[in-house]
């Protein structure tokens, strides 16, 4: 059950994807090129999914437990630290280059050309590394 | 499809991404963050078939769409290989380094109202548009 909900709402999540066009790096390319031809639509897409999350989380957050698990598995910090910006802005470098972020480049797979494949690859490999190097600087 | 207004499957889209991440939480108690969700496919922790479900969805949705619309799938960036594999790398270890993608901490983490998460958006958006403002600079010259 835990499953098919799961499956059903990557589902929603890649025909999202695909309706409002971000898995066309053309027009998040687009978005970021604010002195050029600029394409507004990430904006929509962000505003319209907020307006969803927003509001229906924290009604959902007024709950104990969720529908089909004992509890929430929430992130443990809000607070702002260097860490998520710096790798936000290491993030933001590769997504302006490419036009790809995580999302994007999976559900574009489905699509059988060689780009996504590679870009996910390298992704996965700079996921490794970062996963390697966190683990070394937590040792010494 | 010319009458349609430009924001509106944007906008239809967003919604269908924020119900879906509802959803998420709502049932499953989990943040959908795309990056995080991946990177742990391959992890031991038991009861994590639910993030394999998730990413054959997210394969199946844009097929799902293109040929129940007949739309065409976007065509892949023609940007060149090395390229590819550069912004690959940057992409995957800045997300995991910052504890989220777009959707984690842009659709998630500000949709609970996390200031950490308000932080790390402005920056990815904030060094994507300079990036691309870069590379125009140095490529028009």
């Amino acid at each position: 059950m835990r499953n098919l909900l799961a499956a059903l709402c990557g589902i929603l999540f890649g025909i999202g994807l695909a309706v409002s066009g971000m898995t066309d790096t053309r027009v998040v390319l687009g978005f970021l090129d604010i002195t050029g031809n600029w394409n507004p639509a990430l904006i929509y897409v962000m505003g319209g999914a907020l307006a969803v999350t927003i509001p229906g989380f924290w009604l959902t957050q007024k709950k104990s437990a969720p529908l089909l698990d004992s509890q929430f598995h929430l992130p443990a910090s809000c607070s702002i630290e260097a860490r998520p910006i710096v790798g936000s802005v290491i993030f933001g470098i590769g997504w302006g280059l490419y036009g790809y972020c995580p999302g994007p480049a999976l559900a574009s797979l489905s699509a059988l050309h060689w780009q996504p494949l590679l870009f996910v690859a390298a992704m996965t490999a700079g996921m490794w590394l970062e996963k390697a190097l966190s683990s070394l600087r937590s040792r010494t | 499809m010319n009458t349609v207004p430009d924001f509106i499957l944007p906008l239809a889209g967003g919604l269908l991404i924020g119900t879906s991440a509802l959803l998420m939480l709502l049932v499953l108690g989990r943040i959908t963050g795309i990056s995080g969700i991946y990177a742990a496919l391959f992890g031991k922790e038991p009861g994590g078939a639910w993030r394999w479900a998730f990413v054959a969805g997210l394969l199946a949705g844009p097929l799902l769409y293109h040929w129940l619309s007949a739309s065409p799938a976007p065509l892949p960036s023609d940007a060149p290989a090395v390229l590819t594999v550069l912004a690959g790398l940057l992409v995957g270890f800045g997300t995991r380094y910052a504890g989220g993608c777009t959707s984690g901490h842009g659709v998630c983490g500000i949709g609970r109202l996390s200031p950490r998460s308000m932080a790390a958006t402005a920056a990815f958006i904030g060094a994507g548009m300079l990036t691309v403002f870069l590379v125009r600079l140095l490529t028009s010259g």
